[in-house]
């Protein structure tokens, strides 16, 4: 099993959610994060003081799945994220090693 | 007595009460959310700590039979002797305990104002110490000399609604803070943004509302003057709201929401020592020269590198000075005569007031600061101040994740 982190501009959550059920994806964990890479941050100004803000604000969607699909996953999102302007982001995949789902106490792939 | 000036001032009164907690809400705004509720708190309290202090022994300090020009006696001591009708008061046409009560409103927002200086690292005991003091060693003095019979009064200062009463009398004691506190952990290294400005946008509205209780209610009548006041406020506020955004649109190339709230308040504080002697297109002028003066003062103290976190000395020290001046330049009206309308002489009294006024408020204020330090201990430690005083203070978070 693998965990496929997909961190992109925030407007695109929804595109993503849409591509990802798409291909059978049924749950999905999203946070709000701030980073930088390439994109530069933006100025502000309060009261005449000039502050550069350095971090941009993203959205990180964290998807496990069994290791057969992690390819359409990447594709799926890939798809759904992509504008070809410098702040896209990345997708991170690492390995999982054990999933149970809390109710029934299922584990490894019958849990993802 | 009359029925309508006493329901005016009445309603007017309310009226700065709701100027208290709208401050609150405009600083509050303005820190970091870890400080939040600690700021609203040293407003919203006055509400309750000035009040008692201002029934039990300020209002007489300040507008008791005049002693020596310095003082109130105690003849109101307990508010003994202040009733349902004229009375003793100062006025003919509303009850006692009707002035009284809208003094007691400006008494209670006056040190609120202070706590925009040492916002975000004052601890909450030495801050009620030092207001308790600072009422009957400042604000009722200063109070007494300018409306109580007193010098300032005698040598014919003008200032209707509180330019050094409030706003120079805050500023200095702001002042007086920075020296005293000193700056921020990380003043000049982190960005200290402000965390909600529609709350701070709030707040300003509610101070532009209140205002008009301020300056409209000090004229103490529902009548022209009254009318007059109400006029030059809005007029004021108006003019610096939009001079303030003009100025900072050219120098740093956007107009900015905290600009306007900051420029409208800049303007109030400039147009309130001048509300009722002053006319409208004067009044224009005056808010104009707020929302300019108290821009270039913020961006001077950034040059001048003390931290008083939420500019009091920019906007009500700069902004009082110069209402102060204006008045005894602009005022036509209401038995009084500026520098404009063939009276120079008022422009001198003017100035001597207002150094006066900076002189004795801040060296007051400092020694009572450093009293105050040397005993209870002013400044939140290095590491309340890092978790936020929300929680080292009031172990209180504003906001739940």
């Amino acid at each position: 099993m693998k965990k496929v982190e997909i961190i992109t501009r925030t407007f695109k959550l929804d595109d993503i959610k849409a591509g990802l059920s798409e291909i059978g994806i049924k749950g999905m964990t999203v946070s709000e994060v701030k980073g930088f890479g390439r994109q530069g941050g933006h100025k502000e100004v309060y009261r005449g003081a000039e502050y550069q803000v350095d971090f941009v604000v993203k959205v990180k969607i964290e998807v496990v799945v069994e290791d057969a699909r992690v390819a359409d996953v990447i594709a799926a999102a890939t798809k759904a994220a992509r504008t070809g302007q410098v702040g896209d982001g990345k997708i991170f995949v690492m390995p999982v090693e054990e999933v149970v789902r809390i109710r029934t106490g299922e584990t490894g792939d019958a849990a993802v | 007595m009359n029925a309508a000036d006493t329901a005016f001032v009445l309603i007017c009164s309310a009226l700065v009460m709701f100027m208290t907690p709208g401050l609150g809400l405009f600083y509050g705004g303005m820190v970091r959310s870890k400080n939040v509720l600690a700021t609203i708190m040293q407003s919203f309290i006055l509400l309750g700590l000035v009040s008692i202090l201002w029934a039990v022994a300020g209002y007489t300090l300040a507008f008791g039979k005049d002693v020596g020009g310095i003082i109130g006696n105690l003849d109101f001591l307990f508010l003994n002797g202040v009733g349902m009708d004229a009375a003793g008061g100062p006025v003919e046409n509303i009850p006692h305990l009707a002035f009284m009560i809208f003094q007691c409103m400006f008494a209670v927002i006056t040190p609120a104002l202070i706590t925009g200086a040492f916002a975000e690292r004052m601890k909450f005991g030495g801050f009620l110490v030092f207001t308790t003091l600072w009422i009957f060693v400042v604000y009722a003095p200063m109070a007494h000399w300018v409306w109580g019979k007193g010098w300032m009064a005698e040598m014919g200062a003008l200032d209707f609604a509180g330019g050094a009463v409030v706003h120079m009398s805050s500023a200095a004691a702001a002042l007086a803070a920075t020296v005293v506190l000193g700056k921020r952990k990380g003043y000049g290294h982190r960005p200290f943004i402000p965390h909600n400005l529609p709350m701070t946008v709030l707040g300003a509205a509610i101070l532009w509302f209140g205002w008009f209780g301020f300056n409209a209610g000090s004229a103490l009548a529902a009548d022209g003057f009254a009318a007059n006041a109400f006029v030059t406020t809005h007029l004021a506020a108006a003019a610096a709201a939009l001079a303030w955004i003009f100025m900072e649109w050219r120098h740093s190339g956007k107009a900015t929401t905290l600009g306007a709230a900051s420029g409208a308040v800049a303007g109030l504080v400039a147009i309130t020592p001048g509300a009722g002697f002053v006319t409208a297109m004067p009044a224009i002028l005056i808010g104009v020269g707020g929302g300019v003066f108290c821009y270039l003062g913020i961006i001077l103290k950034g040059k001048l590198g003390y931290d008083d976190s939420l500019d009091v000395v920019g906007v009500h020290g700069v902004g009082g000075t110069w209402g102060a001046i204006a008045t005894g330049l602009f005022a036509s009206v209401n038995k009084a005569t500026g520098l404009f309308y063939g009276n120079p002489s008022q422009l001198w009294i003017q100035l001597a007031s207002v150094a006066a006024t900076w002189a004795f408020c801040f060296t007051a204020s400092l020694i009572l600061f450093k009293l105050v330090d040397a005993t209870i201990g002013l400044r939140a430690s290095d590491e309340e101040e890092e978790r936020g005083l929300d929680l080292s203070q009031h172990n209180e978070t504003g906001y739940q994740a």
